[in-house]
């Protein structure tokens, strides 16, 4: 009851709040009292209420038109998830400028292009490291105006002509405010629906990024669509720890929290973020399916350290949670005893875990990026936290399907979500329309045309289909990846390279075979999984690349190729996609190296071409191959490693006759 | 140039002070064993002092010596223009004197968080009456300190280890954490022994990185001992050079690397 009244009373009063800015005015006047940002920092949470966060972003909009920021300037924002950055970003709506987030790990070269291309006149960075990488972009890109700066520690001696710390800024816009809160009330006041909200940049698994801009209307249409459809309230919290250059983040952390007026979190630093998850326990949650794969993996390798009763224990209760956690999550019926023992089990087993993990209050949750493992799935729902799936895009402002509760399934990414429609076109590749549909890419109108129809129509790249029963999505794979083998049959890696991920014991798989007459993979090994392996089996090794060639691992994950061998094999369409040779790669693929995108998705001809050597000797029959390759260090610097590598043959399930795909 | 009681400056511009520590003709026996003989050096305001040798040099001797914890036999330590009686190490380190050691010597059962605090015991009036009780008096004095510590957390990066036992961090972390309990001192002159000993490169440069920015941020004077050569020339303004107990060179890196009875030690010329 009270939580449906507290959404009625954030929804009355929608007219007129067409902007980041007017909602915060709303949120400031209506609750100013209740939190808005905490923040952890010298160990204590701290609080900054809707009312005390307007003040500072009104300061800060006051600071940037006092170093002259105009409408229509771009601002990046590069550093962590941090309360002062998302105020950077409604502050430049404020003034009328564009915020640009950008990825803080990108290395200089790959910022340069980016900075170069939103022609940003000023930078906001979090820290010296990247301070030092803007001065490095300045030598290159000329139109950078001004730096400013959140952590001051290290930046005493930099020349501070053209460069500020933010809270400096802030308290020269406080200083100054009669100066010019006229001018900021007239830019606040001409905002519209339809102008620019934020500039994000796609990560690009091919081709360079691309500047997607979104309006007002997107970014609060689609906040508002998917706060209705999931009941979110100003109750809820949230971790903020997803890269902000990443659109989820912006749509959670600035569009939802806007717009429900619910409390941003934001983590110590990077390393801290599980301790935090912990003390904050957020009620929804987002986050990769890596993160929940993790989680799972140390509570495995922990419970092995665990007394024989606690074991004992876990595993009774865990299996009663497979048997009916998932049904009682989605209200099916469960008779009465199984329902005591569950209770019982949650008394004894599943809430300390939750607890422990930071999902005591779990209330929704979202996973999204890549498919999820089936295992992982169902021991998140089976110990009762709502976690869905959604499917999305930064084109459509997130939010394509998502999967409303009770029809949670770990093979499906749900229904169209609020107000979008989807069509399948011929060859299998889906399009939507929606009030999210982005605007353009930025100064790009070719790729505009390519993706984006005359009549709103998006095209997403992906291949799926619409499932009859349920009338649930389902993907295939990324349409430009799904090829024929020679003899015509259906080529989908992504399929076989999930099932294969689901082991923990494999981190990344990169499945060959378009065009050829068999299939062959590449993998990189889980180091925290196979190395506590490696501990208790006392397998001696001194580096990832000795681990990852040791005989007794390509044993196992021979193994698990054979096991994924005979469930592909089941599969009329793709029974061809099975591998046939495998070699477990010297290195971990890296967005560093360009192998993987920012977001970590595999760059497919990037890989095939770099790694070419390997490849030819997959299919040529040889049992090893030399090879070196290039490794560039976090710094920036560059190495290569040379290595032996064994080529395995992995058995496979003889298919008597190909269904021919599309026939 | 160092006669100049006002100081120097130095390659990358920062200003050295006056001499904060003056050790004048020490000589220190154990038995028949001559460890230092007659060596004389300065200590300045703001500056990062380095003792290097071949192993067995009588660097550690000298560290302990400044430390106040041997009391040499012959010659004199002043401190802050006064000239320093024999004293125990905790009067040392009520002077504003703090170190880390070669062996890691923190408490292994303790967290993160509570080793630090005991850095803070010179800044603690209440006594353990008052502790026991803790509401009131020794609360207040335990926030206003946690608060010190939390900022020397931040500052060297372990906040994800804050609630950790010492005993299950890896080495390159355990000096970061002696690092920090030194620091918690508030120490006017910071004494690291052999701050890089068993790091890994990666481990080295963020060590180097602190060290600098301790200097650079809290403006702490800081001597230090090292065997990694590569290290000491960038870090430090000045080089003491120590062979058999003797001083065999005293000057910035450039003249060190230069000086040909440094380079004979080094390389292995026999004596005599």
């Amino acid at each position: 009851m009270g939580r449906r009244k507290r959404l009625a009373q954030t929804q009355s009063g929608a007219e007129g709040l067409h902007s980041l800015p007017a909602l915060l005015h709303r949120n400031a006047t209506q609750f100013g009292d209740a939190p808005a940002y905490r923040e952890k920092e010298f160990g204590i949470w701290q609080c900054w209420t809707w009312a005390e966060a307007a003040k500072e972003i009104r300061a800060l909009a006051l600071g940037f038109l006092e170093i002259g920021v105009e409408r229509g300037d771009h601002i990046a924002v590069i550093g962590r998830n941090r309360p002062a950055h998302y105020w950077t970003m409604v502050a430049a709506q404020m003034v009328g400028a564009i915020p640009v987030p950008l990825y803080q790990d990108a290395v200089a070269e790959e910022m340069t292009y980016v900075m170069e291309h939103c022609g940003a006149k000023y930078v906001v960075c979090g820290d010296q490291e990247q301070v030092d990488k803007v001065i490095e972009i300045q030598e290159k890109v000329h139109q950078i105006k001004h730096i400013l700066y959140t952590d001051k520690r290290g930046m005493r001696k930099y020349d501070h002509s053209q460069m500020n710390a933010l809270e400096d800024l802030m308290a020269e816009g406080q200083a100054g405010h009669q100066r010019f809160d006229a001018e900021l009330d007239k830019r606040i006041s001409e905002i519209t629906y339809n102008d620019t909200c934020v500039m994000l940049y796609t990560s690009g698994t091919t081709g360079k990024p691309k500047g997607v801009v979104l309006s007002n209307r997107n970014v609060i249409e689609s906040a508002k669509n998917s706060a209705i459809f999931d009941h979110l309230t100003r109750d809820e919290d949230i971790l903020s720890y997803l890269p902000m250059a990443w659109v989820g983040d912006f749509i959670f952390s600035i569009g939802q929290a806007y717009w429900c007026g619910f409390c941003v979190n934001c983590p110590e630093s990077a390393d801290t973020m599980m301790t935090d998850l912990r003390e904050i326990g957020p009620t929804y949650f987002f986050a990769p399916p890596r993160v929940f794969e993790s989680q799972l993996t140390n509570v495995m390798i922990r419970m092995e350290d665990a007394s024989k009763l606690k074991q004992r224990m876990f595993h009774h209760f865990m299996a009663h949670a497979k048997k009916v956690g998932g049904k009682l999550l989605d209200g099916k019926p469960v008779g009465f005893g199984d329902r005591m023992k569950y209770a019982l089990g949650n008394l004894l087993v599943y809430g300390p875990l939750k607890d422990t993990l930071g999902y005591g209050r779990f209330r929704v949750g979202y996973t999204a990026g890549e498919a999820i493992g089936p295992e992982i799935f169902d021991f998140y729902r089976s110990l009762g936290i709502n976690l869905k799936q959604l499917y999305g895009q930064t084109e459509a402002t997130v939010f394509i399907t998502v999967q409303p509760d009770g029809e949670v399934r770990a093979d499906t990414v749900g229904v169209p979500a609020p107000d979008v429609e989807i069509k399948i076109d011929d060859k299998g590749e889906i399009h939507y329309r929606s009030p999210g549909v982005f605007v353009e890419y930025y100064n790009n109108p070719d790729s505009t045309a390519s993706t984006k129809d005359a009549e709103g129509w998006v095209a997403t790249g992906d291949a799926g289909f619409i499932e009859e029963s349920s009338g649930h999505l389902r993907i295939i794979d990324r349409a430009k990846d799904v090829g024929k083998m020679a003899d015509g049959s259906m080529f989908a890696p992504k399929y076989v390279e999930n099932k294969l991920k689901f082991y923990p014991d494999i981190l990344e798989v990169v499945l060959f075979g378009n065009g050829k007459d068999r299939c062959v993979a590449f993998i990189n090994i889980d180091l925290t999984a196979v190395g506590n392996w490696a501990e208790r089996n006392n397998v001696a090794y001194a580096s990832y690349q000795e681990l990852a060639g040791h005989p007794r691992v390509l044993e196992t994950i021979k193994a698990h190729v054979e096991e994924v061998n005979k469930s592909v094999a089941a599969d009329e369409m793709l029974s061809g996609c099975q591998v046939h040779r495998f070699v477990v790669l010297h290195k971990e693929l890296d967005a560093d190296d360009g192998e993987m995108t920012r977001t970590r998705k595999v760059r497919r001809g990037f890989v095939e071409e770099k790694f070419h050597d390997i490849i030819a000797a997959l299919y040529d029959g040889s049992e090893s191959v030399s090879t070196k390759t290039e490794v560039t260090y976090e710094d920036g610097r560059k190495g290569a490693i040379s290595a032996t590598l064994k080529i395995v043959d992995a058995p496979v399930v003889p298919v008597a006759q190909h269904k021919v795909a599309a026939e | 140039m160092l006669d100049n009681a006002e100081g120097y400056v130095t390659e990358d511009g920062r200003k050295i002070g006056g001499v904060v520590m003056e050790m004048k003709n020490i000589t220190l026996r154990f038995g028949g064993v001559v460890a230092i003989k007659d060596i004389s050096f300065d200590i300045r305001e703001g500056e990062i002092r380095a003792i290097i040798g071949p192993n067995g040099a009588g660097k550690s001797s000298m560290l302990n010596v400044i430390s106040g914890f041997y009391v040499p036999q012959e010659g004199e330590v002043w401190f802050h223009g006064s000239k320093r009686p024999p004293m125990r190490p905790f009067e040392v380190a009520q002077q504003g004197i703090a170190r880390t050691f070669q062996n890691i010597a923190l408490f292994e059962g303790m967290s993160v968080l509570d080793n630090v605090m005991t850095g803070r015991l010179n800044f603690m009036q209440t006594n353990i009456l008052q502790q026991a009780w803790w509401k009131g008096k020794a609360e207040a004095e335990e926030v206003e300190n946690r608060e010190a510590v939390e900022k020397i957390i931040d500052f060297l990066e372990i906040q994800h280890i804050r609630k950790t036992p010492v005993a299950r961090l890896p080495y390159g972390l355990k000096k970061r954490v002696e690092l920090a309990r030194a620091l918690a001192a508030e120490p006017k002159l910071l004494l690291l022994d052999e701050p890089m000993a068993g790091m890994n490169v990666e481990e080295k440069e963020d060590m180097s990185r602190f060290i600098l920015d301790v200097n650079d941020e809290f403006g702490t004077t800081i001597a230090l001992i090292e065997h990694d050569m590569g290290v000491v020339m960038d870090l430090s303004d000045r080089v003491v050079v120590m062979d058999y107990g003797k001083k065999i060179g005293d000057g910035t890196p450039d003249e060190v690397r230069n000086n040909q009875e440094v380079i004979d030690a080094y390389l292995g010329v026999s004596h005599d």
